[in-house]
């Protein structure tokens, strides 16, 4: 019983003892002055051309895959209609 | 039907392909700069998946209560819509939030409930593919069930603390950019009408060999 008691005890504490020991030890120093963006290093900055090509092209691309889509279809169910219609005017 | 199809292809290639230049054209953003140009083809993509949802809900309402084989039809039609211009919409959103929010992706009302919209025709194209016999009428209540989503997604950014732009952004563009949004809004649903009108004649060939296969069999 004693046993039992002591493993629960122990098996509580721990995760709060591990948790507590994996927080960081000194908060992150404060920001002290506001830099403009166009101060920044060139590796930080994020060029919106590529993002605003990429969501243009993606337009384009989806709508012409889907168009395709729907030609390739269409092609398929008229091969199918004229030869049902050919099988139906034989009978 | 040929006598309306016609100009409809013609009206929707010259919106659509000279859409480019009127965005190019339209002022840049004050905080958000080129990324903001995104907004002209996100918006109406958007706009284009909620009509597309009402579309297949009321349709398949009509299927379920009137069973209009014809309803059925352009609600298939118009479920594969939703899930394209949905496709759309959850592509280029992350390309934008990626630069003005710096994350491609946040669970905030918004996009969670876009993209569970999404979901939901997405799950509706696979019942109704792989469903079997009768399917339609399960595939027809996720619709409605669909249908009712969308007026939750679309005051979700007004009701809910979020990242993204509320409803009122579209009312208040200023001259330059509200002439080049309407005109992408137009170019999108000429697009929208002329894939709906082919994707239904898509149905109608598919039931008129069902047809003939029946008759084959007798």
């Amino acid at each position: 019983m004693k046993k039992t008691v002591l493993l629960l005890v122990v098996l509580t504490l721990l995760p709060g003892a591990v948790l507590g020991a994996r927080q960081p030890a000194q908060p992150p120093a404060t920001q002290e002055e506001f830099v403009p963006v166009g101060a920044l290093p060139q590796s930080e900055q994020l060029p919106a051309a590529p993002l605003v090509i990429g969501a243009y092209a993606f337009v384009w691309v989806a709508l012409m895959v889907y168009v395709w889509s729907l030609w390739r279809r269409m092609a398929k169910l008229e091969r199918e209609l004229a030869d049902l219609q050919r099988r139906v005017q034989k009978q | 039907m040929s006598r309306v199809f016609v100009p409809l292809v013609f009206v929707a290639l010259v919106l659509f392909a000279s859409a480019p230049l009127v965005v190019a054209n339209a002022p840049f953003e004050q905080t958000m700069g080129l990324v903001q140009k995104i907004f002209y083809y996100h918006v109406p993509s958007a706009m284009l998946m909620f009509v597309s949802a009402f579309v297949c809900g009321i349709a398949s309402a009509l299927y379920l209560f009137r069973r209009s084989a014809v309803a059925d039809r352009v609600a298939v039609a118009a479920g594969e819509l939703v899930v394209l211009f949905g496709l759309i919409v959850l592509v280029t959103g992350p390309l934008w939030a990626r630069k003005a929010w710096g994350v491609w992706w946040e669970w905030d009302a918004r996009l969670t409930s876009s993209l569970l919209l999404w979901m939901i025709f997405v799950a509706y194209l696979l019942v109704r593919r792989f469903g079997g016999p009768g399917s339609e009428k399960l595939a027809g209540a996720m619709a409605l069930f669909g249908m009712a989503n969308v007026p939750f997604v679309y005051v979700s950014v007004n009701y809910w603390r979020t990242l993204h732009p509320k409803t009122s952004v579209v009312m208040t563009l200023t001259p330059g950019m509200r002439g080049a949004f309407w005109f992408c809004v137009a170019a999108f649903v000429a697009l929208y009408v002329l894939l709906l009108t082919v994707r239904k004649r898509l149905e109608d060939r598919r039931a008129t060999v069902e047809q003939l296969y029946l008759a084959t069999e007798e």
